[in-house]
């Protein structure tokens, strides 16, 4: 125990002393906002108005487009109908036009349908042509209803819209979209997980394979057993990302509250909520939004803290193990790279299961077998927490997770030992099965 | 107890390869034990089964009366032939962290590198990174490390290579006093020079198996040839060449002498070298008369190539 909290000691001291690691420590964030900034800059830009002739022949339509000219969006209509196509068309790109509506004369609606064109030298968005199909078609409508001697606003008056409200047996009422939060919850920590382990997997990895490349090993290992050495690699690498991390995440809100307060650009949702906070909003708000909240305050957020940090801990520390393992069988990182994939492919299982089956069922049979498998369970149980899970459940979940943890350790250790007189040799599948045996 | 080190018929296979075959040695209290074999022949194997880092197939190794065992790490000191160190640790830290592995508190293990360091007038490295050190500089640090915990056992592999002729000195120097201190040491190399200086036993490993072991003077009668190395000044050259040829086997050597000598090389069986000597001072004047003693190179190199198989 002594010699393993030495090693975690050296282990999180060397890292922490890197320098890259310390640049990294700081730089990440100032980039991180820096680039949430700039898309921030640039969703918030207006796009430059394009402009578009319609030339209409039959008088109905030009009046409504430039109706949408009003709404400022990012088109801009110009009724043009005096003069010819022919005229127009040339002149498409002398004047700067994006695209020319061509509404022909027709005998009928029926057939105006299908004669309608739009001519322009780059394709427009699709958004656009929906658009532009809109207010042709309800137009048509229109005067197709009027056609008929219908009332069109007695037609308006009369379509109903309707609101599902979601009750449970109990006979409180229940709210649509917080399945959506729940998963939302979920997903954002199990996420978090997954981030960190690609981040801080490769440099358990790297710290493992620093022995060799430092020609130090076998004074190490005629030292201390390497089971304690692959722990105190483990344990002491994920401090230092567990501290880089945390570093990240305050110099990240700073900046970002210290941005917006300059800039007065509003990043609330990032904000956490105070329940004082909560008090006056609920006061504030009203109705389902009064829900909502309070419904929110009834998800188990006590069990979801400690699952995410025991499933945090729990599954970086399965996954680092498996990066050990790599580390203990290569002599550098180059030779690594075809043992990567096999780690990587059950995180992003994970994460797909996690969307797609435990959002329509969270405790159908493959999202409960997926949060039980060791290599799964830290993001597809996490995900299914806000949706109550049995006790026994995460009990088996937490035990399976952290016995493969140690399983896989002491798997590394027995690798790293013979991978020792093996020096300089790039070891292949067959291989690795092959030193399990000695 | 008279040995530190005992190996009992040690097995060790590497799939089909057989790395040692049943190899048995014991290193006595206190000695400098020499262990000796060409490239592959199975030291390393065997330092490492000493080391704990491999375990033997079958056989066993007492160290000190005990079975070989987990907490005996921190008895034994190794100085691997593979040298390295944490490359952008301090020396000092790297030192302090070391000494602790093997067991060391931390203020013990400060003063122990506090006389080391003075012992070899290196004090001023404390604060400097390994990777700014010249290669020998680093195997000073080396060979700090593995002494530094005072092991009953000292595990040197080719000590000396890296050094130059000075350090190397201060080196052997180092190794002498710790012998001297009741240290028991093996040393592998392929420098038979050292081996001579050095060595109280010696054990020859080749092709996986022992096939010498002993004190080096014994050895070394096992190998005599009981040859003479003999330079004689006379005005009859054929009456003394008839003489001798008739008991002896004779042939022409080469060694330096002030005087105009017939040098010869003369090997006299099982007969007294008194016989040989009545012969020669009948005939002329004796200048030199040596017995060839085979050195360990000499050894060496006759054991290895007689067992080509």
């Amino acid at each position: 125990m002594n010699i393993i909290s030495l090693i975690i000691k050296r282990e999180f001291i060397a890292k922490v002393r890197n320098k890259s690691f310390v640049v990294m420590t700081f730089l990440s964030p100032l980039l991180f906002v820096a680039v949430a900034f700039f898309i921030g800059y640039l969703s918030s830009m207006k796009a430059e108005t394009k402009r578009i002739a319609i030339h209409d022949e039959t008088g109905l339509f030009a009046s409504d487009f430039l109706k949408e000219n009003k709404k400022g969006g990012e088109y801009r209509y110009l009724n043009l109908s005096e003069i010819s196509v022919s005229a127009l068309k040339d002149s498409i790109a002398k004047e700067n036009f994006s695209g020319l509506l061509v509404i022909p004369k027709t005998d009928s609606e029926k057939e105006l349908e299908s004669k309608i064109e739009f001519i322009s030298n780059n394709s427009p968005s699709i958004s656009f042509i929906e658009n532009t199909q809109d207010v042709i078609a309800s137009k048509i409508t229109k005067i197709n209803l009027e056609k008929a001697k219908l009332d069109t606003l007695a037609i308006e008056k009369a379509q109903a819209a309707v609101n599902i409200h979601l009750a449970k047996a109990s006979g409180e009422e229940s709210l649509k979209g917080l399945n959506e939060i729940k998963i939302g919850i979920g997903g954002a920590f199990g996420y978090l997980i997954m981030m960190f382990i690609i981040i801080y997997g490769n440099m358990v990895m790297r710290s493992v394979i620093e022995e060799k490349t430092n020609r130090i090993i076998e004074i190490i290992i005629s030292s201390v057993k390497p089971f304690d050495l692959m722990i105190g690699k483990i344990v002491g690498t994920s401090l230092a990302g567990i501290l880089q991390f945390m570093i990240w995440a305050i110099i990240g809100l700073g900046l970002m509250f210290a941005a917006s307060a300059f800039f007065g650009v509003n990043v609330g949702p990032t904000a956490r909520i105070s329940p004082e906070l909560m008090q006056s909003a609920q006061q504030e708000l009203s109705g389902t939004a009064q829900m909502y909240i309070a419904e929110l305050w009834n998800l188990p957020i006590l069990s979801i803290i400690i699952g995410f940090v025991v499933y945090f801990i729990g599954g970086y520390f399965l996954y680092s193990s498996f990066y050990a393992a790599i580390g203990a069988a290569v002599d550098n990182q180059t030779d690594s790279q075809q043992f990567l994939l096999p780690i990587i492919m059950p995180l992003i299982l994970s994460v797909y299961i996690g969307f797609f089956t435990v959002v329509n069922d969270p405790h159908g049979s493959v999202a409960v077998i997926f949060s039980m498998i060791p290599l799964t369970s830290p993001i597809v149980m996490l995900m299914r927490i806000p949706f109550g899970v049995p006790w026994w459940q995460i009990a088996i979940s937490v035990s399976l997770l952290f016995a493969t943890f140690f399983l896989v350790v002491w798997f590394a250790a027995k690798i790293y030992r013979v991978g020792i007189l093996m020096y300089g040799k790039k070891p292949t599948w067959k291989e690795l099965y092959k030193w399990l045996k000695y | 107890m008279s040995n530190l080190l005992e190996v009992h018929k040690v097995v060790k296979k590497y799939g089909d390869y057989v790395a040692l075959n049943e190899v048995s040695l014991n290193v006595p209290k206190g000695s400098i034990y020499g262990l000796l074999g060409p490239n592959g022949a199975g030291k390393t194997s065997l330092i490492r089964i000493i080391n704990q880092i491999t375990m033997p197939d079958s056989g066993e190794v007492i160290l000190d009366g005990e079975k070989l065992q987990p907490k005996h790490v921190q008895t034994i000191g190794y100085l691997p032939e593979e040298r390295g160190l944490y490359s952008t640790m301090k020396v000092g830290e790297q030192c302090l962290y070391l000494a602790q592995m093997k067991g060391l508190s931390k203020a013990e293990a400060k003063k122990q590198l506090d006389y080391w360091f003075d012992r070899l007038g290196i004090q001023g490295w404390w604060n400097k990174k390994i990777q700014e050190l010249s290669k020998g500089m680093a195997q000073k640090i080396q060979f700090v490390v593995c002494v530094l915990h005072k092991p009953k056992l000292l595990i040197l592999d080719e000590p000396f290579s890296g050094f130059d002729p000075v350090n190397a000195n201060v080196i052997k120097d180092e190794i002498l006093a710790l012998k001297e201190q009741g240290s028991t040491i093996i040393f592998s190399t392929h420098r038979m020079e050292s081996v001579e200086e050095l060595c109280d036993h010696i054990s020859l490993i080749h092709k996986s198996n022992k096939l010498i072991e002993g004190k080096v003077g014994d050895v070394k009668r096992q190998f005599r040839t009981n040859s003479f190395e003999v330079g004689i000044l006379t005005n009859n050259v054929e009456g003394l060449m008839f003489d001798i040829t008739q008991k002896f086997t004779v042939s022409p050597a080469n060694f330096k002498s002030l005087n105009d000598d017939l040098k010869l090389n003369i090997q006299i069986g099982n007969a007294a070298p008194n016989e040989l000597l009545n012969i020669l001072t009948q005939r002329g004047q004796v200048t030199h008369f040596v017995e060839k003693i085979p050195s360990i190179n000499d050894i060496f190199i006759q054991t290895v190539t007689e067992n080509k198989i």
